[in-house]
């Protein structure tokens, strides 16, 4: 039993093979291509005829794409969305999609409904829905929307106005795909709208995401896989659900990296520096998981309320450009880039990189170390300590406490970080590092995240609330794919509700499991 | 009279996070209704508190409740409408302008957004000058004005008026009004004369947060230090430059206490600084010696882009800049020491303005 895992990056598209017992027996880089499936299909076939293993014997396949988010970026194949917002006369004073860049805008949505509906913070209804005006406002998209978004206040709370909402949709416009605000994503109504409004954009991209995927499987005789997609939190969604949720995607790519980086260092809880040639990303791994941002997260302009992986990146890599000024050192920000073979000193280029350094102090042995030798010793040891400087800052402050924590060290321009940092405990430079993105994709988890909104009371305790919540996120998990006894409460987050009186609280548990 | 467009109301809202001194939380939702006001019905007419008459009506526009809830249910936007003719019929007389009551988060904004709707100025000065967490907390309370009759009103269309015989009953029965309601209302308080708001209101605060928002934006592409040149704008005083190295948080009766603890960075080097906050900064001490207590402003500041730092988001390693800004005068006097100087806030420090603190501070 094998398992693919492939992860499509700005650059390159990755594919491995992984055993039973998690072992990589095969992996591939080539070239990402401007349509994206030519470069999957070619890794796919190269990596297969790396090895000899039996392709019926390939039971996962596992994909990490940034299709999604190109789609929303470049505004390509979008769907025109039909929008419904319950909640009023809430909400009025802010329509739908108000601060996104007018482009995108224009290319996704020109006809929104704000209809009577919606929650108070208990649940109470601010209104019932009306069956006549959601049934007016359907016949009023038809035939102008490939596809409708339906949010509603205090849906997390509850979600039966969305739930009702779209069968009336349905009832009129037939089947159409609609994406419901309180399946897609948290607290927040304007945040939540845009990224289901996105969801909904997406269907037709989804489409040609996972019948791409699966069709350059069959292509390669992989007829007997299970095919996934990797979500923004490391975990996995089946080809249905990806269908209907394309924008959990949009994040999966430095995640795949934070989690290839773990499982190769076999640490659960670390940083990760990924050195690349222009800058550094540092991310941290929380029981195997990145650690989420807690900012709003940007997709294409449109704010969101996604749980993106929470990365700070700083302008040093590989082929960052060093100068010299009458007596200071200058450390880029700009970089030589992919041209580094070219350019830098090491390779008879004419500029002085990072990498030049490193090798001047013997850190590494590429390129010509001659062609470094006229850098003075003195020089070349305080630009590392600057450079080193730079590195210790970003990790620091990305650390949680003052303690000393584990270091993993990936990406193709690692060779210009010291061994020994300050603030760190041990520095891991893991086998195989070039493809953790798509090993990522390949050990990637199926997972369940709950969230609601409980108001506590003698009849419903704190621990009480925690218990149906983990209940809820065990049970899907379990529907998502997860082996019963694999599955692990990974994340309790509790929130007591500031100037909210009647003692309430956000409880968000999140389960994952293995495959079975 | 002067105009704001969009890109002013961006830079106000950066500019009063600042100003916000670390509280008045995300301004996000206000911010959005003022731009959508704005689109709607044009430009937002601001008149300086100078040029008023002096028998003009004048109302501070604010939300009252829970932040987390607005960031749901979000206004119907026609609120203010009802709730200005409420006060209209009730005082018999048109209301001339609106002003807000804090130059902080979400309150900073809506009163831009219903002088777009309504049609009117907004006054270019608050009773703050700063954010502060409790109602009677404004300057017009030094001067004996009362916060009544006050409109509470809801997206649904309900609207209250509230007469009652002090500012503390206000601030009890709107409370329970705002849970009945649904968690969060729209209110109109402070009715005020012209010459009223002359005495008492903080000046040109709306400038002053443009100014600072677009000095925070512009700071990037000049060649001076981007916090050398906010301070230079907004007469500051840098006290302070370190990482983060704890936040201690405590919630009590529905306010955010806690203290954060720098370690100093570059010519802070050696020194430690340590900052009190109940929703906003009250004070900060370097080495153990205080350099700054409220009601003067304590302020916090990326190192890198300047961006305003809300104790939310106060997390260990941050980089930050402690700015210290001097407090409008009147808050500087017996009274208004009394209602929001450092003993009020239950610390035993005297206050002393933070000009003369830093003359004498062995450690700036």
């Amino acid at each position: 039993m094998y398992r693919l895992g492939v992860d499509v990056g700005g650059t390159n598209t990755d594919a491995v093979i992984i055993d039973d017992s998690l072992n990589i027996i095969a992996r591939i880089k080539v070239p990402t291509t401007e349509d994206v499936s030519t470069g999957i299909y070619k890794a796919v076939a190269q990596v297969l005829k790396d090895t000899k293993i039996d392709k019926k014997k390939i039971n996962y396949a596992m994909l990490g794409t940034t299709q999604c988010t190109n789609a929303i970026v470049e505004r390509k194949n979008l769907c025109k969305v039909g929008i419904i917002r319950l909640g009023s006369p809430a909400t009025h004073s802010i329509e739908p999609m108000i601060d996104w860049p007018n482009e995108l805008k224009k290319s996704i949505s020109e006809n929104y409904y704000i209809l009577k509906g919606g929650y108070e913070f208990d649940g109470r209804e601010i209104n019932p829905i009306d069956e006549k005006e959601i049934t007016d406002a359907a016949k009023d998209m038809k035939g102008k929307v490939d596809s409708v978004a339906i949010s509603c206040v205090f849906s997390p709370v509850k979600a039966d106005h969305e739930y009702n909402a779209a069968k009336i949709v349905k009832d009129v416009l037939g089947d159409i795909p609609i994406s419901l605000s309180s399946e897609v994503a948290s607290m927040g109504l304007l945040e939540r709208e845009n990224a289901t409004i996105l969801n909904s954009a997406l269907m037709t991209t989804a489409e040609i995401v996972t019948e791409g995927f699966v069709s350059a499987l069959k292509k390669e005789g992989i007829k007997n896989a299970k095919v996934y997609l990797c979500q923004n939190d490391g975990t996995l969604m089946n080809v249905e659900y990806t269908k209907r949720f394309p924008i959990l995607t949009v994040a999966c790519g430095p995640t795949n990296s934070i989690r290839g980086a773990s499982f190769l260092s076999k640490k659960e809880n670390a940083i990760v520096l990924d050195v690349g040639g222009t800058t550094t990303d540092i991310g941290v791994i929380v029981n195997s998981f990145p650690r989420e941002s807690s900012l709003a997260a940007d997709v294409g302009g449109a704010r969101t309320n996604f749980r993106m992986p929470d990365i700070m990146a700083i302008g040093l890599g590989g082929g960052t450009i060093v100068r010299k000024d009458e007596s200071e050192i200058k450390i880029g920000p700009d970089s030589v880039g992919y041209k580094l073979t070219e350019k830098a000193l090491c390779f008879g280029g004419d500029t002085m990189t990072a990498t030049d350094i490193a090798v001047r102090l013997g850190m590494a042995d590429i390129g010509d170390s001659k062609k470094v030798a006229h850098i003075p010793m003195d020089f070349a040891e305080k630009t590392m300590d600057l450079m080193t400087a730079e590195i210790e800052e970003g990790i620091d402050k990305m650390k949680l406490s003052a303690k000393n924590v584990p270091v993993i060290l990936v990406g193709g321009g690692g060779i210009i970080v010291k061994d020994k940092i300050k603030g760190v405990s041990e520095l891991i430079k893991p086998n195989n590092f070039p493809v953790a993105n798509a090993i990522g994709a390949g050990i990637a988890q199926v997972s369940g995240t709950f969230e609601k909104l409980f108001t506590l009371s003698d009849k419903i305790t704190r621990d009480d609330a925690l218990e149906t919540a983990k209940k809820e996120a065990f049970q899907i998990a379990l529907d998502a794919g997860a082996r019963e006894d694999s599955i692990d409460i990974v994340e309790v987050e509790d929130v007591p509700l500031a100037y909210h009186p009647g003692n309430a609280t956000r409880i968000k548990v999140k389960a994952a499991g293995n495959l079975i | 009279m002067k105009e704001l467009n969009k890109q002013s109301i961006e830079d106000i809202a950066l500019g009063a996070a600042l100003l916000g001194t670390g509280g008045g939380g995300d301004p996000y939702v206000g911010k959005l209704m003022a731009l959508q006001a704005v689109e709607n019905y044009g430009p937002v007419k601001v008149v300086d508190v100078e040029s008023i008459p002096d028998d003009a009506l004048i109302v501070l526009t604010a939300m009252m409740g829970a932040p987390t809830v607005l960031v749901e249910k979000i206004a119907n936007g026609g609120e203010f409408k009802r709730a200005f003719e409420a006060m209209e019929k009730y005082l018999g007389k048109k209301i001339y302008a609106t002003m807000p009551i804090e130059a902080g988060g979400v309150n900073s904004m809506i009163p831009l957004a219903v002088a777009a709707q309504m049609g009117i100025p907004i006054v270019d000065g608050d009773g703050m000058g700063r954010a502060f967490p409790e109602l009677q907390m404004v300057t017009y309370h030094l001067h004996g004005i009362t916060s009544g009759p006050m409109v509470v009103t809801d997206e649904k269309g309900n609207v209250s008026i509230l007469e009652t015989i002090n500012n503390k009953w206000s601030e009890n029965i709107a409370r329970a009004m705002t849970v009945a309601q649904g968690g969060s209302v729209m209110i109109c308080i402070y009715p005020m004369t012209g010459k009223q708001v002359k005495d008492c209101a903080i000046r040109d605060i709306m400038s002053y947060s443009e100014k600072i928002g677009a000095s925070i934006r512009e700071s990037t592409k000049k060649d001076i230090p981007p916090i050398k040149q906010l301070l230079d704008e907004i007469d500051g005083y840098e006290l302070f430059k370190g990482k983060i190295v704890d936040v201690l948080r405590e919630t009590k009766s529905g306010f955010n206490f806690g203290t954060v603890k720098l370690e100093g960075i570059e010519k802070y080097k050696e020194k430690n600084c340590e900052v009190n906050f109940q929703n906003e900064n009250l004070v900060a001490k370097i080495n153990q010696e205080v350099i700054a207590t409220t009601p003067d402003l304590i302020c916090m500041v990326d190192t890198d882009n300047i961006s305003p730092i809300t104790t939310d988001a106060l997390k260990y390693g941050r980089r930050v800049v402690v700015i210290g800004l001097k407090c409008n005068d009147m808050w500087r006097t017996e009274k208004g020491l009394e209602t929001v100087g450092p003993k009020y806030f239950h610390y035993d420090i005297d206050y002393v303005p933070i000009e003369k603190r830093i003359k004498e501070a062995s450690n700036v």
